[in-house]
C-alpha cells in the first residue's frame, strides 16, 4: 500500500531536492540525515500518490476539514502583552525593540 | 556642456519622455494598511507611531498553541475596496508564506495565493487611461525593522532592530495589470487609488506614515513586441518617488538595452537623495515561499446578502463626485476639470455644491474652494472645521453682487476659516460696503489731480504707473476699491484727456 522507503525505485526524492528543502528551513543536516530524509520524504509522497490515484472525479474540493466558512471576529480591542514580557525572552534588546543580526549583506553594484 | 550633454542631462532628469522609440510599461503593487481598531487575527491595536512591542500578543507574536481569527471588519474593508475597484468578489482561502526574515516572528506571512478575495477589475483615472486591476487580496503586515550602525543604511547595517507592533495589522495588496505607461501615470494612478481607499473607509492614505506602500513593476519594449524583462522597484514612499523612480528606471532599461546589453531580472531600491536605483537582489537569490493552505484559518465566503449590504453603504467614490460637481457647476474645459478634481481630492465639493443649491455662481464658488480653499487645506486641514457651508454661500453670493470686490472677499473668508463667523459680520467690521460707482470715481479723480507729475507719464505711456494709481486709490478708500474697476476708470480718463484739444 505504501512505498516501501528502501526500495529505490519509490524514491521520488532526492539527496539534493532534501539539501535544498533542509537550506530553505535553515536547517542544518550531514550526509546520513539527508540519505534519511530523502527515504521518508519518499514515503510520505509515495502514500500521497496512492490518493492521487483514487477517482475523485464526484467529490467537490475541500479547502479544510470543518465544514465551516466565514469565522469572524469582531473589530475589539484586546489587552496585549507588557513590553518587558513580550522582550523578556529575547537574546538581546535596544530601545524597546529586539536586537538581530543584520537582515541583508552589503551589495557591491552600484548604477 | 556640448548638445549632446545637455540633453542627455535633461534625460536623466526625467524631463524628456522620448525614450528612443520604447515605450514604458509599469505594474504597480500598492499595500494598504486597513483602517481597523484591531490587528488581522488578533484583538491587539492597530495604531501607528505607539511605544515599540507594546501591541503584541501570543497571536502575533507567533507563540506556540496560539491561533489565529480573522477580523470581520478587515473582511469587510477588503470587499469595499473590492467593489469599488469593480472586482468580483469571491469565495476565498488562505495560504502561509513561509521565509525566514526576523520581521515577521511566526516565520510565515498569512496571505491569499492563487484564491483571493477580489479579482479582475479596473480603475479609471481622471484623465480618461482605465488601469485593470489583477487582485486585491487580504494579507498581514510585517514587523518593522530600523537598520542600525553604518549609518542606517540597508546594506552598511552592523545590526537590525524589531518593533512587531505592527506585524498582524491588515492589508490589502492591490496588484495592477501592466498598464501605466510612465511616471506620470503611475502617480495619476496611485493618487486616484487613493482618493478610493480613504472615500470608502479602508485607509487614511497616509503614504508619509507607510499606510500605502507602493512597488512597481517596470520594463520597457518597442510598442506591440512582448514585455521586456522587468525589474521591480522599492522604497517607493512618496508619490514624488514613485514618478521619478518610474523615469529613472526606464531610463536605465533604454540606455542598457541601447548600448547593446540586456536587462537582468532583478529587485531594486529606490535612493531618494541619489535620485538612482541600486540593485537589491537577484532573481537567482529570489526566495521560494513554498506557499501552503493555512490550516488554522476555514474559507472565506462572502454571501450574496452580505456583498449587497456592504454594496449599498458604499460612500460615493471620487469618479462620481467629480463628475456630479462638474454636472452642478456646469463648467467646462481643462482648467475647470482641474479644479473639480482639486476640489474633489480636499474634500470640498460640499462647499461648492451648497453654495450652487444657494443661488450662488458655480464658477466663482469652484474657484474659491480650488484656490483659497484648498490652499487653506494644505496647510492645514483643520481650518476647514470651523467653516459652514452656508456661510461661503453668502460670501461666493456676496462677491457675486459686486459687494465685496475679490481681494475683499479673500480677506473675509481668511477671516472666516479662523472666526468661523458669518461674512456679513467680518465684512461690516472691516468697513468693506461697496463703493458706488460715483465715489469710486471721485476718488480715482481726486488722486490723478493730486499726482500730476505721475499722471504725465502715465499718458506718455508708461503703462506701469497704472499700478502705482491703483495703488493709491486702494489706500485711499481703504481696500474697499475694486482693482479691475479702477484700471477701467484710468483708461477712460487717459482716453478723455487725449481727446481734449
Amino acid at each position: 500500500m505504501i512505498g516501501s522507503a528502501q526500495d529505490p525505485e519509490q524514491a521520488p526524492v532526492s539527496r539534493e531536492e532534501v539539501e535544498q528543502v533542509a537550506l530553505l528551513c535553515r536547517l542544518e543536516i550531514d550526509d546520513g540525515e539527508a540519505r534519511e530524509l530523502a527515504a521518508q520524504m519518499s514515503a510520505v509522497l509515495s502514500h500521497a500518490a496512492a490518493l492521487l490515484s483514487l477517482d475523485t472525479s464526484g467529490v467537490d474540493p475541500t479547502a479544510h476539514p470543518l465544514p465551516l466558512v466565514n469565522v469572524l471576529r469582531t473589530d475589539e480591542v484586546r489587552e496585549s502583552l507588557a513590553q518587558g514580557d513580550v522582550l523578556s525572552q529575547a537574546p538581546d534588546v535596544e530601545a524597546g525593540r529586539f536586537r538581530v543580526p543584520p537582515v541583508r549583506r552589503r551589495q557591491p553594484e552600484e548604477p | 556642456m556640448s548638445a549632446y550633454g545637455s540633453e542627455r542631462q535633461r534625460r536623466r532628469e526625467g524631463g524628456a519622455r522620448d525614450y528612443e522609440g520604447f515605450e514604458c510599461v509599469v505594474g504597480l503593487e500598492v499595500h494598504c494598511e486597513l483602517l481597523t481598531a484591531t490587528k488581522l487575527f488578533c484583538g491587539c491595536k492597530n495604531a501607528f507611531g505607539d511605544e515599540p512591542n507594546t501591541n503584541t500578543c501570543p497571536v502575533c507574536l507567533g507563540l506556540p498553541g496560539s491561533l489565529p481569527v480573522l477580523n470581520g471588519h478587515a473582511v469587510e474593508l477588503a470587499m469595499r475596496i473590492g467593489l469599488a475597484l469593480n472586482c468580483t468578489v469571491q469565495p476565498s482561502i488562505f495560504h502561509r508564506k513561509n521565509y525566514f526574515y526576523p520581521d515577521m516572528p511566526k516565520d510565515y506571512q498569512i496571505s491569499q495565493y492563487d484564491i483571493p478575495i477580489n479579482t479582475d477589475g479596473y480603475l479609471d483615472l481622471p484623465s480618461g487611461a482605465r488601469v485593470g486591476i489583477v487582485r486585491a487580496h487580504i494579507e498581514e503586515d510585517t514587523g518593522k525593522t530600523t537598520h542600525s550602525g553604518g549609518g542606517g543604511r540597508i546594506h552598511d547595517a552592523m545590526y537590525s532592530l524589531v518593533d512587531y507592533n505592527r506585524a498582524g495589522v491588515p492589508l490589502v495588496e492591490i496588484v495592477s495589470e501592466p498598464d501605466i505607461r510612465s511616471g506620470e501615470q503611475a502617480r495619476e494612478y496611485v493618487s486616484e487609488l487613493r482618493a478610493v481607499l480613504v472615500a470608502v473607509g479602508a485607509s487614511d492614505g497616509r503614504m508619509e506614515e507607510g499606510s500605502l506602500r507602493v512597488d512597481a513593476n517596470v520594463s520597457v519594449r518597442r510598442p506591440g513586441e512582448p514585455f521586456g524583462t522587468r525589474c521591480e522597484i522599492k522604497n517607493l514612499n512618496s508619490l514624488r518617488s514613485l514618478g521619478r523612480a518610474v523615469d529613472y528606471e526606464t531610463r536605465r532599461q533604454v540606455d542598457l538595452l541601447v548600448s547593446g546589453g540586456a536587462v537582468a531580472q532583478e529587485t531594486r531600491h529606490w535612493d531618494e537623495q541619489a535620485g538612482h536605483t541600486v540593485v537589491m537582489r537577484s532573481k537567482e537569490e529570489a526566495e521560494d515561499y513554498r506557499y501552503f493552505p493555512e490550516p488554522d484559518l476555514v474559507p472565506l465566503a462572502p454571501d450574496a446578502a452580505w456583498q449587497e449590504r456592504i454594496s449599498r453603504a458604499m460612500a460615493p467614490l471620487p469618479a462620481g463626485r467629480r463628475r456630479a460637481l462638474l454636472d452642478s457647476v456646469g463648467a467646462e474645459g481643462p482648467a475647470m476639470v482641474e479644479r473639480v478634481a482639486t476640489v474633489v481630492a480636499q474634500d470640498l465639493d460640499g462647499y461648492v455644491m451648497a453654495a450652487v443649491d444657494a443661488g450662488a455662481p458655480g464658477a466663482l464658488a469652484l474657484s474659491r474652494a480650488a484656490n483659497e480653499l484648498a490652499a487653506a487645506c494644505a496647510e492645514d486641514a483643520s481650518l476647514l472645521d470651523a467653516l459652514e457651508p452656508g456661510h461661503f454661500a453668502s460670501l461666493v453670493a456676496m462677491e457675486a453682487r459686486g459687494d465685496l470686490t475679490a481681494t475683499q472677499a479673500k480677506a473675509v473668508l481668511a477671516e472666516m476659516l479662523t472666526s468661523g463667523e458669518p461674512p456679513e459680520a467680518i465684512a461690516s467690521r472691516k468697513g468693506f460696503e461697496a463703493l458706488d460707482p460715483g465715489s469710486l470715481r471721485r476718488a480715482v479723480e481726486e488722486v490723478v489731480a493730486a499726482n500730476s507729475a505721475e499722471w504725465e507719464r502715465y499718458k506718455e505711456g508708461e503703462a506701469k504707473m497704472a499700478q502705482f494709481f491703483v495703488g493709491q486709490v486702494m489706500k485711499a478708500t481703504r481696500q474697499k476699491a475694486d482693482g479691475k474697476a479702477v484700471m477701467a476708470l484710468l483708461a477712460d480718463l487717459l482716453r478723455g484727456s487725449a481727446g481734449a484739444p
